[in-house]
């Protein structure tokens, strides 16, 4: 008998399947079950944001931004509004800055809450994603309460904010936090430390270090592999030099360093900190204050460039302005988080099988609003 | 009530002119749609169950329409209902590229496998269609029939996931028939029979003085048999967490991706009747069947169908129980559990429940 050799086939996962989160393509090479190669194709959520702010003054530009990752809007649009701040010399309130740390970290729950659940969901796990999705729930509340919307915010403005947090704010939201601190060990029970959860994801997808810096990989897809790098510690920014948390990373506890398991579970330790981030916030805030004093009625920067960047859910957001001193800006360049850790995809799941390669990008957490932008 | 009787008593009747031949096909024209009506009332109920106990599992209240009329019904009674009459009446869609002919049989098929198993299942103590000989090994034999509709429908669709999804239920059902069918050996070895009545009969009575004598309590074998078996049953009726030719987040729904309206309803109305024959099957070999589990307590052909049927439902909560708390295998994992796990175990348990029974001698 002769060597068999088969054929490969092209299978194309998406832009229409119930676990690309979003409308992203992969063009998949397999070989049987086992995956040869993955590319991903993208642009179908393209809304052409970046060419759109040259055309919209500085405010007009929060409402894109909390559309690109709508996952966590409230980052984004802190990611903004500091660039902004810095380009214009900008001191904000106190009440100003803690409010923007609560929500930030908020939303980073809420974020790593619908990651999660996916992530879960990708690997058949459907019971946590709705625990996950019940919870996260609580956090829109407290956004609607604060600033009536559920996903796109527009709360973060260049100098303050939209409104200051309502009446009963703050007992709400240490109520939440208490109740939201053991659903974190409820996760775990059901999911993290699942034996079929862990063989699906343990030693699977594995991300070294080097590979991951070498694709610019960031955030919690970073931190997974091992790198203790966090904007909010390394590169302080904002107030998040006055709180005491630590920064998650990868141990390889159920496999290797950097596998899918560890990115899950850098995420879920990354939840137990923000809870105390939130805490300390809460306990330190000026409680009077006008966060809108230093909102500036019209914004022209003076001419220059300025590349600003914040921890998101997703990693490293980078808002790189040029100023011509008009009220537009002349040039918006977005660095994405979620498109860096989208290119690592093909390089870490060639060799797997089609469930894993699905598994591995729910561990990445990508958001194609903010890839295709 | 087998179908002798039923065919005596047509003939008996008013309908004797048809003679035994006609009297033959009436009585079978009678069984098929009574165990059609069983399937397709246990899939709306199980389907319904399903729902709110996956909803109540993770606290949300499921299906809940309210007022009278056809609209759902209180307490989303009527969801399945409706959602049956909907499928009805859907468009039936075949694709261009799909092979027409095994298109539309596949389903069929499917269905077939599972629907005439229910034949040899002993309901009660009178009430089994087919009490024949060789019960359980025919139960095996035509529920592994299914997996040609499997295959068929993936092939025919000319999909590729419909592909996929085939071939891993092709490989997964053939895999796990042999630890399920090695492990009711070992309670084979101890009854001596593979009649349904005599496997039932065989357990009657009580184990120690206060456990009912059910081959799951007998013997420490047998007690192991019933896990494998219920593990590999679990499997083979592609439920997570052994779901993988339909993964929804991989393979979009597998098999009958291609499928709609009352195609696609057969493939879901087979998927509980398989439950019910795997757990039925459970319940007749491991669970005492339709005995009471407290001997002498409400026996007697009614009571008889009670404890049959409240033990299969009993035994379907559970396996809705694993399919909503755990994720699921990968394509790999599941061959090894099925080849280096259960087979080796299924193995060892037969020869310790042969060892056992000569010992008992």
């Amino acid at each position: 008998m002769g060597v068999n050799k088969t054929e490969e086939m092209v299978l194309n996962i998406g832009p229409q399947h119930p676990s690309t989160h979003g409308v992203l393509r992969l063009k998949v090479q397999t070989d049987g079950e086992i995956v040869t190669s993955v590319t991903p194709v993208i642009g179908y959520l393209h809304r052409c944001f970046e060419k759109h702010c040259e055309n919209i003054t500085y405010q007009q530009v929060i409402p894109f931004v909390d559309r690109c990752d709508y996952i966590a809007s409230m980052n984004n649009d802190f990611g903004y509004v500091l660039a902004v701040e810095k380009l214009l010399g900008i001191e904000v309130p106190e009440k100003v800055e803690y409010i923007r740390v609560i929500m930030a970290e908020m939303n980073r729950i809420a974020s790593h809450l619908l990651a999660l659940g996916t992530f879960g969901l990708d690997v058949g796990a459907f019971t946590p994603f709705l625990y996950m999705f019940r919870d996260r729930e609580r956090i829109l509340d407290l956004f609607e309460l604060t600033c009536g919307a559920r996903l796109l915010y527009n709360y973060m403005w260049v100098g303050g904010l939209s409104h200051d947090i309502p009446v009963g704010f703050v007992e709400k939201t240490y109520e939440f936090l208490d109740y939201f601190e053991p659903q974190i060990d409820e996760y775990n029970n059901i999911l993290t430390f699942n034996k079929i959860f862990i063989e699906r994801t343990a030693d699977v997808g594995i991300l070294p270090v080097d590979v991951a810096i070498n694709f610019g990989v960031t955030g919690p897809n970073l931190r997974g592999s091992g790198l203790r790098w966090d904007l909010r510690k390394d590169e302080t920014y904002s107030i998040y030099d006055r709180f005491d948390f630590n920064v998650p990373v990868g141990q390889g506890i159920k496999g290797s360093v950097g596998d899918s398991w560890d990115r899950y579970w850098v995420r879920v330790e990354e939840m137990r900190e923000c809870v105390k981030i939130i805490r300390q916030a809460l306990d330190m805030m000026p409680r009077d204050g006008d966060v809108k004093a230093a909102v500036p009625k019209r914004i022209r920067p003076p001419q220059g460039a300025i590349y600003s960047r914040s921890e998101t859910p997703r990693g490293e957001l980078g808002f790189y302005i040029l100023s011509d001193g008009k009220p537009k800006p002349f040039r918006l360049k977005m660095r994405s988080p979620a498109f860096t850790a989208l290119s690592v995809l093909s390089e870490i799941s060639q060799g797997w099988m089609i469930s894993d390669v699905l598994a591995i990008l729910g561990s990445l957490d990508i958001v194609l609003g903010e890839i295709d932008r | 009530m087998t179908i002798t009787w039923l065919i005596e008593w047509v003939n008996d009747s008013w309908l004797g002119f048809l003679g035994l031949p006609g009297a033959f096909i009436l009585a079978v024209i009678i069984a098929g749609l009574a165990i059609f009506g069983l399937v397709a009332v246990h899939a709306i109920v199980a389907v319904y169950v399903e729902r709110k106990v996956a909803a109540f599992m993770q606290d949300r209240i499921g299906p809940m329409g309210q007022g009278p009329g056809l609209h759902a019904g209180k307490w989303g009674l009527l969801q399945t209902v409706a959602d049956a009459l909907k499928l009805l009446v859907k468009e039936d869609i075949i694709p261009a590229a799909a092979d027409r002919k095994l298109f539309v049989l596949a389903p069929f098929i499917l269905f077939l496998g599972a629907f005439i198993a229910f034949v040899a299942l002993p309901f009660s103590e009178s009430l089994v269609l087919a009490d024949f000989n060789v019960g359980l090994f025919y139960i095996l034999a035509v529920s592994s029939f299914g997996v040609i509709g499997l295959i068929l429908a993936g092939w025919a669709s000319n999909n590729k996931w419909s592909l996929y999804g085939a071939m891993r239920s092709a490989a997964q059902i053939i895999s796990y028939e042999i630890p399920a069918a090695i492990s009711l050996i070992a309670v084979i070895l101890l009854v001596g029979s593979l009649n349904m009545q005599a496997i039932t009969s065989a357990q009657s009575g009580t184990v120690w003085g206060i456990l009912p004598n059910w081959f799951v309590f007998q013997n420490p074998f047998t007690f192991m048999a019933f896990f494998i078996y219920f593990i590999a049953g679990i499997a083979e009726t592609n439920r997570t967490p052994f779901d993988i030719p339909e993964a929804e987040s991989e393979l979009v729904a597998g098999f009958h991706t291609e499928y709609s309206g009352m195609r696609w309803a057969f493939f879901f109305l087979s998927e509980y009747a398989n439950m019910f024959i795997v757990c039925g099957v459970a319940v007749v070999v491991f669970l005492g069947g339709w005995q009471s589990p407290i001997p002498g307590l409400m026996t007697g052909r009614i009571w008889g169908l009670f404890w049959f049927m409240g033990k299969v439902v009993f035994l379907v909560l559970i396996m809705m129980w694993i399919r909503w708390t755990f994720p699921r295998l990968r394509v790999d994992q599941l061959m090894n559990v099925s080849w280096k796990v259960l087979l080796p175990l299924a193995f060892f348990n037969l020869f310790g429940a042969g060892i056992w029974s000569l010992w008992l001698d």
